[in-house]
């Protein structure tokens, strides 16, 4: 019940938002906060349960929740938390509330609507991470995409009506070929058992033949990777990242992204254990691509969203090269990285947008010289650029550390050639520090350096990322269940 | 009663809708083709006919009697919106009332 | 006092975290203290620590701590441990003890910049990266501290961010070790898989259990970790970067640039020495990049004009030195010669520094000239240092340093006489281009008037390391002159001791041939420059002798080599897909949804007439096809 909660906080704090907006444009963002906060509060108490019953120990389900909804098609509203899940609804709280914080002033219009479409884009997220009968679980993926979308379309940069059409036509063509693939298995499954069914415990059990198996996980395969997203399908994240509102870049590269790393491991590894296996090659050439090819582009760019952007492209590129090892030490590098790269690049963006409210601008050919009127954001910005090419003693070098030392059991080449990334990477984070924060000073109007409510959002992100870095443990501990149960 | 055979009448109703047809087809005023349509709607109630005659059976009165009807109806709406058309445009040449035309999409959004 | 061996890291660490929370906040004086004072408090704790081995070793031969599990998953698990044996106090106390006289120095040398805190915050972080880089008892931990080092070694080096040159050369620095920090990373990858762990005592172990001698993975894993210690230690292929790394302060210079970060490769080589021992091509690869590393950045050195950048070369061939010595088994002389490296070298940059300073920012040694007299402290100091550079026999600590590598070129079991020329003419361009800048920057007319003196905090730590430099020597002697080999004794606790050739010539002829090339050097650089130097314009006239000098004054060329093969093609391809190519194929498909769309809205022409025809086709067509 208390996940059907956390969703509901959500869901019922957005239409507070939208109707209360008329009274008074401070509400929203006051219930916004308050809503995110509850549900963090609300996690945190769960984690420390699920600490106390031993970190769930085999791969019992900590919570289990299942009502019927429709029940002539065989759907139910059926929850279920796990560690894994544990994890990133603790995330998408901690970002939830920083999103919220970051468009405290950078929102002028619509404010009821704005905070909307933010919380009910959460609640899709939170649905995705719990929601355990397949129906449910393409009802939350378009929960999360619409008001994305709006979020996007609206409140975005000058580009936004091309940048929110392109991320919301990936996104559906993925989710079309997902539904698809669910139907197939479902119907499949009525064949073979007669019980028509999208619990997702019951779908486990299907077989279809070897041929058919590698079609149906193709089409869950193409979401999550459009999602994630993998280097051919990546074209609309540069974009939709540059011209979100900060919130939606932080959601979208914090939150959005994970949800296809999520998929992967919960749906396709499960369910189609030996074509993924099958694949596995493949993938993992594909993840080391992206991570080349995404800091090759990061590397040219000038505009400064759209560079951190394509870190993004080259990081999630890790997290395919992991998931694909088949091993553990490979598996919890991944989810360490879902979480590291949720608060470095989200702190990077949150960054972008302070910079881009004080300077009217994403063009890192305009700034330059930055530290020394801001010499705590130069701080705060050379410790995530550290992060971001996976400097150790933050969270994304243990992250990277062990992807690449379980991958290169599994494919030594790929792994080098992953490896390789590093290099670049520090080519592109050296060369955005300099073009923003150092050199000579470009900027000769006064810049406030951060205000309180900044400075509250940085360092909540850098006591998180170097607690990820030099204990980790407690995170690693929390997955082992279910990270044991899928690489057996 | 002088006999037709039915293939003779089937002929001249024919002929008939073709040139029906070849009004609708060649006219430019509305009032016109709503006519030439009349016309052609009638080419098909004598078909009708003949075959009821042909085959000693009612429906083809029958028949006649709903396109009747219908030509009524479809007249009182079709000069309804002659008229509209005419107050809105000025003309009932169908060459200049394209209000339909689709524009197309000139560049990505 | 063994206990407190996490203070020692932990200290710099609170005094980085102190200074770079508050340092806005505090007084110049208190920044002073914080960023010296937990130095040399860590220094303190060492030299008792280094006493207390000497007492009583403890019975494992080192001092072990665990300070909690960093992370376990599947096999790998690592621990936050440091561990202290001989070798690992050997580098604590040169980067504590030097550490701590360059921090004393710099509160004088930093007076008038705007971030004292900042620079003591970077130097504070740096210190206890690089004991962490040491004292980690795994490999992961010290991967921490050896990145830990190149991040404040980018911060330090691109310290004065407004000139666009200096966050070149923090950038460049950044980017070539980053190249053999991720070959190392490979290598840890590879010994993972091969071992099942990365504990540095298990590897030790292990290895010769599961490798056979000359394996190709043992190889490969040697020459890999290999490639890391050359990108930190500047080492050919990867040398270029340190030359221009002299855009940051004197100090950071001495303390990363000289004495303790670039020397980690040598660490690194000396820690994991078992591995190499199994593979005799990695220990010859070591040897010659050592040989002609010495030899190329020794040529450099000669013609530079900058006095940084001579120094700046000097370290790469001294390091060069180390390489050597390590690859041809003589584990303890190259830690040794690190040893004594580390006081003459820091002296010489701090010397420079303060040379610097009191010449208005003046780096041309050509501009300088005759403060013999008007800065005497600093003038003997140096004297010192580049007498330790030049191995001055019997009177310097390079002299003790440098002799045995040279023996062991020749003589360890490793060693060859191609190996023994190179370092013999090392030694002679060593000598060579001591003298030159002895002479040039000390004697002579005075060319630029003296601004500020060094006050009595810089003078100080000079005068300190001066007599290191002459001292540091004493304490291991070639054993067939004196018998006293303290070094050596303590440091084969860990290393294994070199093993000889048979049938060898008599040591003492070599140490004869040393200081003989020595003195020809001297005598060279004095002939050149001081009393005939008309030589010296003879030969400027010819236009192949000035080639030379450029292309050796352009580092052999390779800055405009890797240019042109690296740099240059990664910016033509970045460039290139600026705009990434997959989205031109997405727009190719939505630009043919348009023209689709375009010759479709054509059949939509709102004529009537059109529409009627179009339904008549229809018609005949269905009819048609119901014929047939």
């Amino acid at each position: 019940m208390i996940l059907v909660w956390l969703i509901a906080i959500l869901l019922i704090g957005g239409t507070l938002c939208w109707l209360l907006a008329q009274w008074n444009k401070v509400f929203p963002k006051w219930i916004a906060l308050c809503a995110t906060v509850a549900g963090l509060v609300l996690m945190v108490w769960l984690c420390l349960q699920y600490k106390n019953s031993g970190d769930g120990a085999g791969s019992e389900w900590f919570i289990n929740y299942r009502l019927s909804w429709i029940p002539a098609f065989g759907i139910s509203f059926h929850l279920a938390l796990d560690g894994l899940s544990l994890v990133l609804l603790l995330l998408t709280f901690f970002l939830g509330i920083l999103s919220v914080l970051c468009s405290w002033n950078e929102i002028k219009e619509k404010h009821g609507f704005y905070f909307f479409n933010l919380l009910w884009t959460l609640a899709g997220i939170c649905g995705v991470f719990v929601a355990m009968d397949l129906f449910l679980f393409y009802f939350f993926w378009e929960v999360m995409l619409v008001p994305m979308y709006f979020l996007i379309s609206i409140w975005g940069d000058t580009n936004r009506r091309y940048a929110s059409y392109k991320f919301f036509l990936f996104t559906q063509a993925g989710g079309l070929l997902m539904l698809l693939s669910i139907l197939a298995l479902y119907f499949i499954h009525a064949q073979q058992t007669g019980i028509y069914s999208f619990d997702y415990f019951d779908l486990l059990h299907t077989s279809p033949g070897a041929s058919t198996a590698k079609w149906i996980m193709m089409g869950f395969l193409f979401a999550f990777m459009v999602k994630l997203p993998v280097v051919p399908f990546h074209s609309w994240l540069p974009d939709a990242h540059s011209e979100a509102p900060t919130a939606g870049s932080l959601i979208l590269a914090g939150l959005l992204l994970k949800t296809g790393a999520y998929g992967i491991i919960r749906f396709v590894l499960t369910l189609f254990p030996q074509q993924a296996q099958a694949f596995g090659w493949w993938a993992m050439l594909l993840g080391a691509i992206g991570i080349l090819y995404g800091a090759f582009l990061a590397f040219a760019q000038t505009d400064l969203k759209r560079l951190i952007a394509y870190t993004s492209v080259s990081h999630m590129g890790f997290v395919l090269l992991g998931i694909f090892a088949f091993n553990e030490i490979a598996m919890q590098g991944v989810i360490m990285q879902i979480l590291t790269h949720g608060i470095s690049t989200g702190a990077l963006f949150v960054m972008a947008g302070m910079l881009k409210e004080r300077l009217h601008t994403r063009d890192i050919n305009q700034m330059g010289g930055l530290w020394t009127a801001m010499p705590f954001m130069g701080g705060a910005a050379m410790l995530f650029t550290m992060a971001s090419l996976g400097l150790p003693m933050l969270g994304n070098f243990i992250a990277e550390f062990l992807i690449l030392i379980g991958a290169f059991s599994a494919s030594a080449a790929l792994t080098v050639l992953a490896t390789l990334g590093l290099i670049f990477s520090a080519c592109y984070a050296l060369r955005m520090m300099q073009k923003v924060f150092l050199g000579p000073a470009t900027v000769t109007a006064p810049l406030k350096d951060m205000n309180v409510r900044e400075w509250v959002m940085m360092s909540a992100l850098t006591i998180g990322i170097i607690v990820l870095g030099l204990f980790p443990q407690p995170v690693i501990d929390m997955v082992k269940g279910v990270v044991g149960a899928l690489v057996d | 009663m002088p006999s037709f055979t039915v293939h003779t009448v089937l002929i001249v109703s024919a002929v008939l809708f073709v040139l029906g047809l070849i009004g609708v087809l060649t006219r430019k005023n509305v009032i016109f083709m709503l006519i030439s349509v009349e016309i052609m709607l009638n080419a098909a109630g004598l078909a009708f006919v003949a075959a009821g005659a042909k085959w000693q059976q009612p429906d083809g009165q029958v028949m006649f009697l709903f396109i009747l009807a219908m030509a009524a109806a479809e007249v009182s709406i079709g000069l309804a919106l002659v008229l509209q058309i005419y107050h809105q445009h000025k003309t009932l040449d169908v060459e200049n009332i394209t209000a339909l035309k689709d524009e197309a999409v000139d560049e990505m959004v | 006092m063994h206990q407190y061996l996490y203070l020692i890291p932990a200290l710099p660490l609170l005094g980085f975290l102190i200074l770079s929370l508050a340092g806005k906040h505090l007084h110049k004086r208190v920044i002073a203290w914080i960023g010296a004072g937990t130095i040399g408090a860590a220094a303190l704790i060492t030299i008792l620590l280094g006493i207390e081995f000497l007492q009583s070793p403890p019975a494992s031969g080192a001092y072990t701590q665990l300070l909690w599990n960093w992370f376990s998953a599947g096999q790998l698990s690592v621990a936050v441990s440091i561990t202290a044996d001989a070798l690992t106090l050997v580098f604590i106390f040169v980067i504590t003890f030097v550490g701590a006289l360059i921090h004393i120095y710099s509160t004088a040398f930093m007076r008038r910049d705007r971030d004292y805190a900042r620079f003591f915050a970077s130097m504070n972080l740096f210190v206890c990266s690089m004991l962490v880089l040491v004292m980690a008892d795994n490999l992961v931990l010290l991967y921490l501290g050896w990145e830990g080092v190149g991040l404040c070694s980018y911060l330090l080096i691109g310290f004065w961010y407004e000139t666009p040159a200096n966050c070149h050369a923090a950038n460049k620095a950044f980017y070539i070790t980053r190249i053999g920090d991720t070959a190392m990373a490979i290598g840890l990858f590879l010994l993972f898989k091969e071992l099942g762990s990365l504990h540095i005592a298990t590897i030790i172990e292990q290895a010769p259990k599961h490798f056979e001698a000359g394996d190709t993975h043992i190889t490969l894993i040697a020459l890999l970790l290999l490639a890391g210690g050359i990108g930190k230690s500047a080492q050919l292929p990867l040398q270029t970067w340190l030359p221009d790394a002299m855009a940051g302060p004197s100090p950071v210079s001495a303390l990363i640039h000289a004495a303790t970060m670039v020397t980690a490769g040598v660490y690194l080589i000396a820690r994991m020495h078992t591995l190499f021992q199994l593979s005799p091509v990695s220990m010859t690869v070591v040897a010659v990049i050592g040989a002609l590393t010495l030899f190329i950045a020794g040529c450099s050195a000669m013609v530079q004009t900058d006095i940084k950048r001579i120094l700046a070369y000097s370290t790469i061939s001294q390091i060069g030195y180390m390489f050597l010595a390590l690859g041809v088994g003589a584990w303890s002389a190259a830690i040794f010669h690190f040893f004594t490296h580390a006081f003459f070298k820091a002296l010489l940059f701090l010397a420079a520094g303060a040379v610097i300073e009191a010449l208005h920012h003046e780096h041309n040694i050509f501009k300088m000239g005759g403060l013999k007299n008007s800065m005497r402290v600093v003038f003997l100091t140096f004297l010192a240092g580049a007498a330790s550079l030049a191995a001055l026999p019997l009177v310097t600590a390079g002299f003790f340093s440098k002799d045995p590598i040279l023996w062991y070129a020749w003589g360890a079991a490793n060693g060859n006489p191609f190996l023994w020329i190179l370092a013999i003419a090392g030694a002679f361009i060593t000598a060579f281009y001591s003298t030159r800048l002895m002479l040039v920057v000390f004697w002579g007319e005075r060319k630029t008037p003296v601004g500020d003196h060094p006050g009595k905090w810089m003078t100080v730590p000079l005068v300190i390391l001066g007599i290191g430099s002459v001292a540091a020597g004493f304490i291991e002697w070639p054993h067939n002159l004196v018998h006293f080999t303290l070094f050596s004794e303590q440091v084969q606790k860990v290393l294994p001791a070199v093993v000889l050739k048979q049938n060898l010539p008599s040591e003492l002829i070599f140490q004869g041939i040393a200081a003989l090339v020595t003195f020809a050097g001297l005598y060279t650089g004095y002939v050149l420059y001081y009393s005939n130097k008309g030589i010296l314009e003879g030969w400027r006239q010819s236009a192949a002798l000035l080639a030379i000098r450029n292309f050796l004054l352009g580092g052999w060329g390779f800055d405009d080599l890797y240019h042109a093969l690296f740099v240059q093609p990664f910016l033509f391809i970045t460039r290139i897909n600026k705009k990434d190519v997959f989205d031109r194929l997405y727009n190719g498909i939505a630009q043919a949804n348009i023209n689709i769309n375009r010759l479709l809205s054509l059949t939509q022409n709102g004529s009537l007439r059109w529409y009627i025809a179009g339904v008549l086709l229809g018609i005949l067509f269905i009819i048609t096809m119901q014929l047939l």
